[in-house]
Parts: C-alpha cells; structure tokens; sequence
C-alpha cells in the first residue's frame, strides 16, 4: 500500500502536468498497460538522480569555470582522483543495478506469453472466467480478427468484455506487422508462418484506438482499427450483431479479401471454415496438402508433435525450442521457442 | 537472331522510359541539381580545373586529401537527407482527416527510406572516416596511413555508392522497406521494382569502401605510432579511432553477408528469408542488427574522442580520468556486440532472452556515464574558453544525457513494448546522433578546420548556425518524444487525430530552424574562405592544443612531420612546449612518400558500372564492369611507379619559409 502511494504520488504530478493531450501511454485502460506505464515512470526516476545533477553540474562549471573568471581556482595539471574514479563509476552502476533487477523481474512478469495471473491490482483471475481467445491475422492492410469460441470474425474491429482475460494468437498473411492497442498492453510483431502470443486485459469499458505499428508497406497508414472495451452484456450483443449482419468467411472469401487493399471498412463474419487460422499460419488457405506444419517433418524426416498448432492452449509455449528446424517451422510457431 | 524487343531488353534490361524521372517533385529536383551540376561542370572546364582536380585530389592518397574529401561527400549527402527529412515534416504536419498531404506512399516511403540510409552510410559514416582520416595520422606522429593507396580506393567505393544511391532519385525507385530493409518486404514479392536493389548495391559498393579502411586505419594505428607512444599515451581521439575501426572490421562483413543472402533471394530465388519454404525473416533481423547494433558506436565514439580533445584543450587542462576514459571506450566496444537484440524485444523472445539483452544495454550506460563526468570534471578547475568547439561540446553533454536516459527506458522490455517504433523512439535516436554524432563533428570541424586549412572558421556565423541548430533540435524532437507518449508509431504518411497536428506543426518549425542553421553553416564557409587572410593562422598550434597534429604547420606539408616526433608524455605537443621544445632547423633527410594513382577512382567507377548493371537486370554491362575491374586490379599489381623521394633540399627549403614566418609573427 505504501509502495503504491508513493508510485501514485509520483505519477499524479506528471498526470496533472500533461492533462489535456492525450497521453494514452501514461494513462493507459488495461492492466498489462498500467505496469509497464509504472515501469515507465520508475525508470524515468531513477535516472532523473543522476541525471539532473550532471546537468546542473555541467551548466554550473561552465559558468563558474569561464575564462573570463579570474576568481576561480585554474589547476591545468589536475587529472585524477581515486575517489572521485570510484563515484562515477558506482553512482551510474548503483542505479543500473536496481534498474536491472526491476527489468528481470519485469520483464518474466509482464512476459506476453505469460498467462495472466490477476486481471486488475485488486482482482485475480477465478476459474470462472474462461479467457476469451482471438486470433489475430494481420494483412496487406487490415486486420482480421477470429474468435474460434463464437465462432466469427471481423475485419478492423475488436471487442472484449471489460475485466477477461484475453489471450491473442498473432500471426501474418505475408508482411511483418506489430499489433498495438497501446490502452490496452504493449505491441508484439506479427509474421507471416509463425505465431506470436498476447496475453491481456482490458479494464475500463471504451473504444481504443488500435493499430499496426510496424512499417508494412503503401497501405500501412491506414491499419487501424478500433478496439471496443465492453461489459458482457454489450458483448454479448456484440457477437449478436455480428452474427446477424455477417457474411461467412470461407478460404475463397479469405483469398479475395487477402487481396492488398487501403482503409478497409469495418466487416463483420458470422462464420468460419474450420481450420482457417491454422491453415493461415501454415501458408496453405484453400490448399490443404501443402500445409507447413505437414511439409517440414516430411522434409526433415523426423517427427513434429506440433503439428495443428495455434489452435489448442498452452502447446506452443512449452515447446522444446532447441531445435534448429523449429525456428522455421509454423508448427513451433512462436518467437520464443524460435530463439530461446 | 534477336527480334527487336528482344534485343532491347538485352541491352537495357529492365530500364524503360516509363522508370526516366517517374514523379513531378523529382523532375524538378533533377532540373536544380542537373543545372547545379553543369554549373560546377563548365566553372571547372572554364577555369581549366581539370587537370587539378585530377592530379590534386581525385588520384591523391594524401590522407589529409582523402579526409578532407570525405568530410564534403558528407556534407553534400548531409544536405540531401536533410531535404528528405524536410519533405517528411512537411507532410506529416498536414496530412490530417481529409488532406492526403502532398506525398503519395509510394513517394513518402521512399523518402523515409532514402533518409535514413543516406544519413547514416552517406553522411555520418564519410564523416567520421573523414575526420578519422584526417587526424589519426598527424595525432600518432606518421606520414601517411599504412596503405595510402587503399585509402583513396576506400573513398572512391564510398563515393560510388553514394552515385548508386543518388541515381535512384532520377531512374526508377528507391526502396520503400525503411531503411534495414527487413524481409519479407524486402523480397522480390513485395518489393519487386529496383528500389531494393539500389538500396543492396549501394551499400555492398560503400560498405567494401568503409570495410577497407577500417583495415587501414587499425593497422596505421597499430603499427605507425611515433617512437614513446605507447598504447596508455595514445591521445583519447586515437584510442577511440582504434575502437571505432576494429568494430567496423568486425562488424561490417555481417552486413555483407546479410545483404548477400537479401541479394540471392532476390536474383537466384533461393529462400534465406522468404516467408515459405522455409526462410525465417527473423534471421535478417537478427543479423542486420548485429551489423547495426554496433554501427551506432561506430558513429559515436569517435565523437567521444572528439569531445575528450575539446574539452581538455579548451579548459587548459589535462584530460581527467585518462585511464578510465581508455576503459570506459574499451567496455563500450566490447558490450556494443552483446545488445543488438533490444532493437526487437517485441518479436517475441522469452523472457529470459529479452531481459539479458535489455540488462547488457544498460550496463553501456555505466562507461558512458563514467565518460561524461570525467570532461564534467576536466571542466572543474579549468579555464573554459568558449570557442565554437567547446560550444558544442557543452551542447552536447546537455543533451546527449536526456537521450541516454530515454535509450535506457527504452531498454527496458515492459517499457519497450509501449514505446518500441513510436515516435518517441525516433526521438530517443535522433536525441542521440543529432546531440551525439552531428554536435560532435560540428565541434571537430570547428576545432581541426583551422589545421586543414591554414585558417579558422568565422565565429560569428558559426555562433548563427550554433544558435539556430540548438534550440531547432529541441523545437523538432520534444515534439516527437510526446506524440511517442500519445501512442502515435513511426513512417504514418497521414493520421486522422486532428488534435495531433499542433505537435507536428512544433516539430516542422524546428526543422526550419534547422535548416538555417545548415544554411548559416555554409555562409560560414563561404564567409571564411573570403575572409582567409583575417583568418589566418601561422603558428599552427591556434587553440594552444595539446596533441602532436598541432605541432607542425596549417596546414601540414605534405610530408606531415619533417622529423618523426618522439613522444614521452600525454598530450605529447604540450609536454613538448612546457619541455621549450626548439624546431630544429636543419640536418634535414629525404623523406620517402607514395606516388598518387588513378587506380581506386577508376575501380570505383567501374564498380558503379556493375551495380547499375545488377540493378537494371543489364547483364552484359554488369559482367563486362565486373571483367574490367578484375582487370583494373591485376593490371595495378605491374605498377612498379609507386613511390618517391622529397630531397632533403626541398624539405629544408620548406621548413625555412615556416621557421621565417614563425619569426615574423613573433
């Protein structure tokens, strides 16, 4: 409680200060989001100590030490000082040493492949509440978003009920993209063939901006789409909505809407072919030989467990990542085992 | 045999008259800069400069030369970035809700591009080698560098990457990927006009010239100390120099190889980084990074050097913390090699990875920290002159500390996650090349102008341009370092948040003002080279300098030392001076020197061939370029002409007029 005082003592000041432009990063609606804003501000702190000083010493001797100052000590030959060595060194190694350890442990806590374990300072995760799965395709240039459980799909619109946990599955149809909703948690990269993961909640019912942050080529500019915090109410009338209004998304309608297009409308799915995202991930829509996670165990004659993968929990992210060939592979799919 | 068509896809490849200037803003741009060109074209004919030009600076492998060459290939290509970057702030400060702005994507992201690389490998890169050039052989005490001959060719490849990169603006397309062309944008499917090829050529031409001189410049810095300079008396611009070049040696093949493996995927189809059959465009970024981690210290610690020779000339004072300051750029070399991967913690590596590589990121800040308090405390009981030089250098340490600071945020994993590709982002590096890098060789111009030339920049247009860059830096980057924080991400060409624009308007007046800072900086060479007798220095030691190129004369004869000095001290020049150190006046000996050669600028001009070839698909001008060059090279090895003697005579006659001026000026 102390501790959490303390922070909201620091940060009120810099809330008040930039209140009025819309800061969404210091002032985020999700969870996730909200701790790596602290992280933001304690960092930002804990460099000012040695930070400012420096400054002001810099401005200070540069004036009291001027040419023009007759009065200030002149000693041309003075160069070194043990002490003086051991305070330059230590202060900046001090500061680092405690940054370092609030970034180790930071950095696993707010791991985006980690589950979440809490969905607000106050609230853990119970049971009861099943994490809400979406599976994100970002693509030439628009978003698809597919939600197995409901079993429907939407192009550059997002909704979740306020207070799940959310649990994205990313991938590309061709470009490397980063999806970033910065109200709601940090970006990951997309890519084409592999999978990255987004754990997430979001706290405050509202419509957030969303968008891809990574550079993909002439219609990037226009890849956002607006994310929709609700209660599960709205929600749920949400997911009516768009089973009423939608069209079905089959691999031939994924193929025409793959096709590169520029601010793309808003477009609601109320079906999906069944194994769609992972023959996304796999590069194999509409052909289903050709799948990579079939392809690569044929070609390396060995056997691949992972193969369907992206579809059920918690396989991608306990994979054994050593393997050369997993890097390359859909079936290992994710970035961390690819590099671990 | 061939139908018509045939043949002139033979001959021209790809080119078509559909890819002659392909946008209105280029037109124009070519008419100025063809206009300018023939300009300078018929003023060198008209005043029969040719002949000069060829036998003086084009074939010469005086270092001096060569540097000085470097420095303007970087101012000019400064200019061009710069306008890049202008024509950026241009758009994004009125591309809001209906407006589009002025600039397509298809132009806009050639200009990012283009920005980027060109600051970077053409403006950066020429001038810090230049500098390094120019001064590493006069602060060690030696004649030349170790391979006089390889230092021009390593200009010359330079140069002509710099052509390759300067001919996509009339024919064709630059590429549009940002400026480390990742896979898979990169590829040949999404990327498949010549933009990318250009961008590979250009940078394999250079990069070959910078790799080449990082040989060169390690072994003259190994092998061509004066007798006494011991590795612990090395001037710290030396030391710094050293770091700098081992890193490129170390660090430059990667980029070879990297865009040797982007090149085979683009012209034979193999699958390095393709999204199927197996490529991993996580390898190219892996790589890129592993080349372009380390090039960011390439570009700085030579500032570094430059700020250590500053400050403790300008304070009249011995440089604090010799010792730790030779530790503290010995750390940075090493740890530069072992962070490269902060530059994608968004990719999704564990977190154990992620964290190891975000701890090691920080851990550069302990010597650079340790850097900034050993000139904070050389300033401590000094005597400060204010010159341009030591402006600069306080500019910098007011400034570089809030970029090193949102470096370690970013470094950060959980933080990096919000802030990775924002603008704030871009803030935090330009915080740093801008108040790092560019305020640096702003003080190293100033500082060694003088040497090089024999006279000393105008101060008044120097404070102009110093007071315009300055606040214009702030006016144009704090801006960005909010938007960052309002989750606004990098390379947008047009946003629909009308709130936003106010910010971009702030950032585009500080470019303006930027750009009067560039323009007073040219007014200031073009005022000083007027005003040159006024100006003049003879003493060749103006600052009241402490290391040993400010020992012989400004400019420095061609031999640079009549005599190899010998070095018993730091800060050689000034342990001579405080010892009443007498130039000697004769037993004078012949000096032994390399002859010039037109061999690296014709090989560089034959490479550019190749390139052009390459990129066009011209096949028959790219195998008879690579033939030549082959050619070119052996035929060199029969050059038995390559070096001669300045008699003894002449070199007494010489240091005679120095010893009668230094007498009148007494």
């Amino acid at each position: 409680m102390l501790r959490k005082l303390l922070l909201g003592s620091l940060i009120l000041p810099a809330m008040l200060a930039l209140s009025g432009c819309n800061m969404v990063v210091l002032n985020p609606s999700g969870y996730i989001a909200t701790q790596q804003r602290d992280i933001i501000v304690v960092s930002t702190i804990l460099m000012l100590l040695i930070i400012v000083p420096v400054m002001i010493l810099t401005a200070l001797f540069a004036w009291k030490y001027r040419h023009g100052n007759r009065n200030a000590e002149y000693r041309p030959d003075w160069h070194h000082s043990t002490r003086l060595e051991v305070v330059i060194w230590s202060a900046p190694l001090a500061i680092i040493i405690a940054l370092g350890a609030i970034t180790w442990v930071s950095t696993h806590l707010l791991d985006p492949y980690r589950p979440l374990e809490r969905v607000s300072a106050t609230e853990a995760v119970t049971p009861q509440r099943k994490p809400l799965t979406v599976e994100v395709v970002s693509m030439n240039w628009k978003w698809l978003f597919i939600y197995p459980d409901q079993g429907i799909a939407t192009v550059n619109e997002l909704a979740a009920p306020v207070n799940t946990p959310i649990d994205f599955r990313i991938t590309s149809s061709d470009l490397m993209n980063s999806f970033y909703i910065p109200a709601l948690a940090g970006q990951i990269y997309s890519m084409a063939g592999m999978e990255t993961r987004l754990h997430a909640v979001i706290n405050k019912p509202g419509v957030y901006r969303g968008f891809s942050a990574n550079y993909s080529g002439a219609g990037f500019s226009g890849m956002n789409f607006k994310f929709h915090g609700m209660s599960d109410a709205d929600f749920k009338a949400w997911i009516e909505k768009v089973k009423k209004g939608g069209d079905d998304l089959s691999a031939p309608a994924y193929q025409s809407l793959a096709r590169p297009s520029r601010d793309v409308p808003v477009h609601y799915y109320k079906s999906v072919a069944g194994n769609l995202y992972h023959d996304i991930l796999n590069r194999c829509v509409g052909q289903s030989q050709a799948c990579m996670d079939r392809m690569m165990p044929m070609h390396h004659g060995h056997q691949m467990e992972s193969a369907g993968m992206g579809r059920t929990p918690d396989t991608s992210s306990g994979m054994d990542g050593h393997s050369p060939d997993m890097a390359k592979t859909a079936g290992s799919s994710s970035g961390v085992t690819a590099k671990d | 045999m061939f139908s018509n068509p045939d043949l002139w896809k033979f001959i021209f490849g790809r080119l078509t008259w559909q890819d002659v200037l392909p946008e209105t803003i280029v037109f124009y741009t070519f008419f100025v800069v063809a206009a300018g060109g023939v300009v300078v074209l018929a003023g060198i004919t008209y005043f029969r400069k040719w002949g000069y030009l060829w036998d003086e600076w084009i074939t010469s492998i005086d270092h001096k030369k060569i540097g000085v060459m470097y420095i303007i290939l970087g101012l000019i290509m400064f200019v061009r970035g710069f306008s890049d970057a202008l024509m950026m702030r241009a758009q994004q400060a009125i591309a809001f809700g209906a407006n589009q702005g002025y600039l397509p994507p298809h132009h806009y992201d050639q200009i990012f591009t283009a920005h980027g690389v060109i600051m970077i490998f053409f403006a950066a890169m020429p001038l810090i080698t230049g500098l390094m050039n120019f001064v590493v052989p006069l602060q060690i005490g030696a004649r030349d560098v170790a391979f006089p001959f390889l230092n021009n060719f390593s200009f010359w490849m330079t140069a002509a990457g710099a052509v390759i990169v300067m001919i996509s603006l009339f024919l064709g397309e630059f590429a549009q990927t940002g400026w480390l062309a990742y896979p898979p944008l990169s590829e040949l499917a999404y990327s498949p006009g010549t933009g990318v090829d250009y961008y590979i050529w250009g940078l394999q031409v250079a990069g070959l010239g910078t790799l080449l001189s990082g040989v060169n410049l390690v072994a003259t810095i190994i092998k061509m100390r004066a007798p006494g300079m011991s590795m612990m008396k090395m001037p710290v611009f030396t030391w710094t120099a050293l770091c700098t070049n081992i890193l490129i040696v170390a660090a430059f093949p990667v980029l070879t190889a990297v865009l040797a493996l982007l090149s085979l995927d683009r012209y034979v189809g193999t699958h390095f980084f393709t999204n199927t059959a197996g490529g991993d465009q996580m390898m190219y970024v892996n790589l890129i990074w592993i080349w372009g981690h380390p090039e960011v210290y390439i570009l700085i610690l030579p500032c570094f050097g430059v700020y250590s020779e500053v400050v403790s000339t300008f304070c009249g004072k011995r440089l604090f913390g010799y010792a730790s300051m030779v530790y503290a750029t010995i750390v940075i070399t090493i740890l530069s090699y072992l962070v490269w991967l902060h530059h994608f913690f968004t990719m999704g590596s564990g977190a154990s990875v992620n964290s190891f590589f975000g701890i090691t990121t920080m851990i550069i800040s302990i010597p650079t920290g340790a850097k900034i308090f050993n000139w904070l405390f050389t300033m401590y009981k000094g005597r400060i002159r204010f010159e341009l030089p030591m402006m600069w250098t306080v500019a910098f340490m007011l400034t570089f500390v809030i970029g090193g600071m949102t470096g370690v945020m970013l470094a950060v994993p959980p933080a990096d996650f919000v802030l990775h590709n924002s603008l704030f982002l871009i803030a935090h590096f330009h915080n740093v090349i801008i108040g790092g890098v560019l305020f640096g060789i702003f003080a190293a111009i100033n500082y060694w102008f003088p040497k090089a030339f024999g006279f000393r920049l105008d101060p008044f247009w120097g404070k102009v341009s110093f007071w315009l860059w300055v606040p214009g830096f702030y006016l144009a980057f704090m801006p960005l370092y909010a938007l960052g924080l309002m989750g606004i991400t990098r390379r947008l060409n047009h946003f629909d948040d009308p709130s936003l624009q106010i910010w971009f308007v702030i950032a585009a007046c500080g470019a303006v003002m930027i750009a009067g800072g560039i323009l007073a900086m040219f007014i200031q060479f073009g005022v000083s080279i007027m005003k040159r007798e006024a100006l003049r220095d003879v003493t060749g030691d103006l600052w009241d300098a402490r290391t040993l190129e400010w020992s012989t004369s400004s400019p420095p004869p061609e031999y640079n030392f009549a005599f190899t000095p010998i070095v018993y001290d730091h800060d050689a020049w000034w342990d001579m001076k405080t010892r009443g150190y007498v130039r000697p006046q004769d037993g004078f000996r012949p000096v032994h020197m390399p002859r010039n050669t037109g061999t690296g600028a014709i090989l560089a001009g034959l490479a550019v061939g190749f390139a052009f070839g390459m990129i066009w698909y011209m096949w028959w001008l790219a195998a008879l370029s690579f033939l030549a060059m082959v050619v070119v090279a052996i035929a060199h090895t029969f050059n038995y002409n390559r070096d001669y003697s300045i008699p003894a005579e002449a070199v007494a006659l010489k240091e005679g007029e120095r010893t009668a001026l230094l007498a009148r000026h007494a």
